[in-house]
């Protein structure tokens, strides 16, 4: 038990060594029950090494209990400097054992989470997302494009009555579309029925039931006698629009539509018309769109056909044609879809196909 | 149409080097879809040769082969590929003789295809050139044997450049004319057209004739009678008819009015009939020639009689319809006016005298022929667009000079010639009206321009122009023809940009919100969305949704004539499609319409009000809405295994359950709360079935598809249909939302024995009825049946949560009002507390 200098020197216990005939309590006996105390609790390597540490070293057969109790029989003077050589001891251990239980409890908890190791990559998959058809995911991004420049989305019943299909869109009873070859018609014969051919009655229905000034975007399925193949389908979808308002021109026609091209194919589409004929326009035109980013390198794209709306069809309406023009285009959604995403053959967006939508998965890429 | 480059030259300056290309492109920009181009891709040396000897050579293989001396150019002369003037060409055909003269391609001709031609080893010999078919031209279809040049009726000079000989140099662009424009059925057309678009100078081919005026000197009299005009037009505005006598029936048709036959798709029939149909081609009017001595006296045009018969050309013998329009002799119909001539006077080898008939018929009437009978003819399909009536009499001249140029004939100076065909009426264009249908600043002179070089005819009327159209434009009809017109030739370039500012709008429907709302949760919750045709056979239509159907008169599928009246059928469809393909695990939803009329109800107007006005308002709201109830539908079919089996888990199949929470997706989304009840309806399980309701409205039908309608599909199929029309008005149209208590809750379960048969919805709806407000949340957590319980009955336990608004619920009251339920339970069901 030799004597620390340094510590000597600074504890006045020093002086406390042989005062009476009691045990007087030294620094040495003290800093001894210490070591060992403090050896025992850093050697324990569990929770229950660190107890029985504990109970062995600050418990009550402990070297520091025993010198704890030896502070009752001291001379009084002695007490106090003692006391605090014990306490202080007591102190160190305690430290020590809280410390040491703070590590192992980490240890012990970072060892039961690692033992809980699962592999992430063998989720169980309890629930796949679905998949929107991608001609919905483009009709409802057109909607929107229309929608934010204050337009509405109007519908109409795909089992139409003639005249609102053909004759009030000024086409003629004789015309060539009107045969059973090009539309089809539903019994009982002679009461007028068919199935859209376009989506164009909207048109008249719109004008009809909301007047002028109008600007709807009529979205829907249509019906032909087409038959199937890579680049046609008999049914399919359209988005007929129409505005109708005084002033009106085909530099508004273009206007509208090259907005739509840039919005979906990237700021530098533009729209290039070409003469055409519809019994439903005049002037027509044929519309073409640059599409800047398509695979296999920009270039022009028939995508439909537009013009300004015919008299006829103002008239059909009950609008007078002198205060009132405006403009109605058509577009393919299939067709759209078609060339926007690369798509060879058409049949794979009505053979409902799950690895078909699931391409595009929920929303509007 | 298609229009050989060196035709349309004659009428209109072409440029020396233009390209079909070029003429596409000058075409598309007034208005005219290109197609395709015709011929043209023939280059190199290709010469006329002569066969000075050959030598049969039988080969291993079977064949013989000619090895023939041919002399390609004039003695003393370099052939035209810079070689000998005699070559050695092998030769695989035999229908010639030495002496004959050939078509020759030496070596750097590159034939259509390509096919490219050099010297080449064959059969022992080295072949320099080859000796060509009609077919490897593009001439014909004849690959029999190779081009004898005299049964061409030629005999060229040795070493003659054969591609002009032929015309092969020239190549045809195919464009597409759209219906408003007859006039574009002709080079006629196509040449001002052309001239319009690019400022080359036009002459017109009907100017370059003289016909004569004469009306009633023709030696074959004519007369006009429609006694059944349709829509009020008479079926003839003009008749024209000349003679030419003395024909020679064996006169060859020249070269190149084969060749511009050829490239303009025409057969080549006999010289009469190809002058006719050269005519036709040159100046859009259809011509019809009569063997004058089949004849049966003057002509008649008329309706048909009831019963008539004719024989057509094509040797058909047709039934007549009484508004069918016939030309006719002293013996009956000899023609279907403007679509097809008869037999009995059809032009033929011993034809010498020769009737032209040019005429001018109503489209409506011709195009109702033509389709009736099935017989869309060059000639139909002008009269259907519209003909110049105006030019039917310098089609005749132009006819007859041909016949009597290239067939030797003579012409009668005589012509009948009756014309009952209206002006053009003129049209007003008031200044800045181009500008202000179109946007685009087009000045008055471009403005004359334009409609000059139509052919209009222009007056000024102070500011504004008067127009006349000419004769063969009746499309321009009102003023916005004639501003299309302007811009057209103008320039769609024109038009500047322009996005127009609309009023504020009101946005998305709810309809259409709630509507994509559904799909987006379907599609969140494991639907895959389908897009089927809504069109199904009776059988399954009986299937699923029996009742009144909407049926297609001429179906596209005849198994499947009716409109869906459910949108299960198709996504059964395409389950099995994709079942087929391996995929077997499956979850598909469709949402749209669906067709369901009124039983017995009436659908549609025995009316069909006129273009151009609107109805009055009481047929106008018949045909607004004398139409079946078309309302959008959501469905979905589920199969297969709804987990798959995989680590730790095992697979759980789909089954009805799968249908009913689907269909709580489906209400969730419009915010509607979905009660069931158990049900039968067609093609479900009778006892896995439930109805659908939103606020005491059936809205659907969900649960397990019927076993016997999904045999072919292992495990069960679960579906859903619910008329989302319905569901949407049913559904709440706006939430009553309150604060959110913070006081505790008392929860409690409770556990009633009822009979088996009992409905456990039915129970729950009386314990939450009879417990009252402070019943906050019930739910089923356990449906017991076995030992402990009488037999016939099940034990449904409830978890209970109680709360009141505004203070903290005492365990007697809460079970206070769990008694409350419990007795009407008992009183509505025959509950009782569980022991």
């Amino acid at each position: 038990m030799g004597a620390r200098a340094g510590e000597g020197a600074a504890a006045p216990s020093l002086d406390l060594g042989t005062v009476s005939g009691a045990p007087s309590i030294d620094q040495a006996e003290v800093d001894a029950a210490v070591d060992a105390a403090l050896q025992a609790v850093a050697a324990a390597a569990t929770s229950a090494d660190l107890k029985a540490a504990r109970i062995a070293h600050t418990g009550e057969a402990s070297p520091l209990a025993r010198l704890n109790a030896r502070l009752r029989d001291l001379p009084g003077p002695e007490k106090p400097a003692a006391g605090k050589l014990v306490g202080g001891a007591r102190g160190r251990v305690n430290g020590a054992v809280a410390a040491r239980e703070a590590q192992l409890l980490e240890v012990e908890r970072a060892a039961r989470l690692e033992a809980e190791r699962v592999d992430v990559t063998a989720a169980p998959v309890r629930h796949r997302p679905g998949a929107r058809h991608p001609l919905t995911l483009v009709r409802e991004r057109v909607e929107d494009v229309f929608v934010a420049m204050g337009w509405e989305i109007a519908e109409g019943p795909e089992l139409e009555h003639e005249w609102f299909n053909f004759d009030a869109l000024n086409i003629d009873p004789d015309h060539p579309a009107r045969s059973p070859q090009d539309t089809l018609f539903v019994e009982p014969e002679g009461a007028h029925l068919v199935m859209r051919t376009q989506t164009s009655p909207v048109q008249v229905r719109s004008l009809l039931d909301r007047g002028a000034p109008l600007y709807v975007l009529g979205p829907g399925r249509v019906y032909r006698t087409d038959e199937i193949d890579a680049t046609h389908l008999p049914v399919f979808n359209q988005f007929e629009g129409i505005a109708i308002d005084r002033g009106l021109t085909m530099a508004h026609l273009r206007g509208t539509l090259e907005h739509l091209a840039r919005l979906l194919f990237g700021e530098a589409a533009r729209i290039r018309l070409r003469p055409n004929f519809f019994p439903f326009t005049e002037p027509s035109a044929e519309m073409d769109v640059w599409h800047p980013t398509i695979k296999g390198g920009a270039r022009w794209i028939e995508w439909g056909g537009c013009g300004m709306v015919h008299p006829n069809v103002l008239r059909a309406a009950g609008l007078d044609p002198e205060e009132f023009q405006g403009f109605a285009f058509g577009l393919g959604i299939e067709r759209t879809l078609q060339f926007a995403e690369g798509l060879t053959d058409m049949r794979d967006m009505i053979e409902g196909d799950v690895r078909f939508s699931r391409q595009w998965g929920l929303t509007v890429k | 149409m298609r229009i050989p480059l060196s035709w349309l030259r004659e009428w209109a300056d072409l440029p020396a080097d233009a390209t079909p290309e070029a003429l596409h492109a000058a075409l598309v920009r007034v208005g005219f879809e290109e197609e395709t181009v015709h011929g043209g891709d023939l280059s190199g040396p290709v010469v006329v040769g002569e066969v000075l000897e050959l030598a049969e050579e039988p080969q291993k293989n079977g064949k013989t082969i000619r090895w023939c001396s041919v002399r390609v150019a004039p003695d003393g002369q370099r052939a035209a590929d810079g070689g000998e003037a005699v070559r050695g060409i092998v030769c695989g055909a035999r229908n010639f003789l030495v002496g004959d003269k050939v078509v020759v391609t030496l070596p750097g001709t590159v034939l259509p295809g390509p096919f490219p031609i050099a010297a080449r080893k064959t059969y022992g010999h080295v072949s320099d050139g080859m000796i060509a078919s009609g077919r490897e031209l593009g001439l014909s279809d004849e690959h029999e044997g190779i081009l004898r040049l005299t049964e061409l009726g030629l005999d060229p000079e040795v070493g003659t450049d054969a591609i002009r000989l032929l015309g092969l140099d020239d190549a045809a662009v195919e464009i597409n004319v759209t219906p408003d424009r007859g006039y574009a059925l002709s080079i006629r057309g196509i040449a001002r057209e052309y001239g319009a678009s690019t400022g080359a100078a036009f002459r017109d081919p009907a100017d370059a004739v003289t016909p004569p005026d004469e009306t009633d000197t023709g030696s074959v009299p004519v007369t006009l009678e429609d006694a059944a005009p349709i829509r009020g037009r008479d079926g003839c505005a003009v008749f024209v008819t000349r003679v030419v006598r003395g024909i020679d029936p064996a006169a060859r048709v020249p070269g190149w009015l084969a060749a511009r036959l050829r490239l303009a798709g025409i057969r080549s029939i006999s010289l009469a009939v190809d002058i006719t149909n050269y005519v036709m081609l040159e100046l859009g009017q259809p011509l019809h020639g009569y063997d004058l001595a089949r004849l049966d006296g003057g002509l008649a045009v008329r309706r048909a009689k009831p019963g008539e018969r004719l024989v057509t050309l094509d040797g058909q013998e047709r039934l007549l319809d009484p508004e069918d329009l016939v030309i006719a002799d002293g013996a009956g119909a000899v023609g279907l006016a403007g679509v097809m001539g008869g037999e009995r006077t059809e032009l033929s080898t011993g034809t010498t005298d020769v009737v032209i008939e040019a005429a001018n018929f109503d489209p409506v009437s011709i195009g109702r022929t033509a389709r009736r009978h099935r017989l869309p003819s060059e000639a139909s399909r002008r009269f259907e667009r519209g003909v110049d009536p105006a030019v039917a009499r310098a089609a005749a001249e132009r006819a007859v000079q041909l016949l009597v140029e290239l067939a030797g004939g003579t012409a009668e100076p005589g012509q009948t010639w009756i014309d009952r065909s209206l002006p053009p009426a003129p049209v007003d264009l008031p200044a800045g009206a181009v500008l202000a249908r179109t946007g685009a600043a087009i000045s008055d002179a471009e403005t004359h321009q334009a409609l000059t070089v139509l052919g209009c005819r222009l007056e000024r009327n102070g500011s504004d122009l008067v127009v006349t159209p000419p004769t063969w434009r009746p499309d321009l009809k009102e003023r916005v023809d004639l501003v299309e017109e302007v811009v057209r030739v103008v320039g769609y370039d024109r038009i500047p940009s322009v996005l127009p500012v609309a009023p504020a709008g009101r946005g998305l429907t709810r309809a259409q919100r709630l509507r994509r709302g559904v799909g987006l949760v379907l599609a969140a919750n494991g639907g895959v969305e389908v897009q089927s045709y809504p069109v199904v056979s009776a059988e399954q239509q009986d299937a699923f949704a029996p009742g009144p159907s909407m049926r297609i008169a001429n179906p596209l599928d005849a198994t499947a004539p009716l409109l869906r009246r459910s949108v299960l059928p198709g996504l059964l469809d395409a389950l099995r499609r994709n079942r087929g393909r391996g995929l077997v695990d499956l979850a598909l939803y469709e949402h749209g319409i669906v067709f369901r009329p009124l039983d017995g109800a009436q659908h549609g107007t025995a009316e069909l009000p006129p273009i151009a006005q609107r109805p009055p308002a009481e047929l106008l709201a018949r045909l607004r809405d004398d139409l079946p109830a078309q309302p959008w539908s959501v469905g979905a079919v589920l199969a297969g295994e709804r987990v798959a089996k995989q680590p730790g888990a095992p697979a759980v199949p789909t089954d009805w359950t799968d249908a009913i929470e689907a269909a709580r997706w489906i209400a969730a989304a419009v915010g509607a709360e979905l009660r069931t009840r158990q049900a039968v309806h067609p093609g479900f399980h009778p006892g896995r079935t439930a109805e659908l309701l939103v606020e005491g409205v059936s809205v659907g039908v969900a649960g397990e598809l019927h076993p016997d309608l999904t045999a072919d599909v292992p495990g069960r199929v679960a579906a859903v249909e619910i008329d989302l029309d319905a569901l949407i008005a049913a559904a709440p149209a706006s939430i009553t939302a309150r604060p959110i208590p913070s006081v505790p809750a008392a929860t409690q379960d409770l556990s009633l024995v009822v009979a088996e048969a009992v409905a456990a919805g039915d129970v729950l709806d009386a314990v939450r009825e009879g417990a009252g407000p402070l019943l906050e949340a019930i739910d089923l957590v356990d449906d017991y049946r076995g030992p402990g319980l009488p037999e016939g009955t099940k034990s449904l336990t409830f978890a209970l949560r109680f709360r009141a608004e505004d203070r903290t619920l005492t365990a007697a009251e809460a079970t206070a009002a769990k008694e409350q339920g419990v007795l009407l339970a008992t009183a509505r069901t025959g509950a009782r507390l569980r022991e």
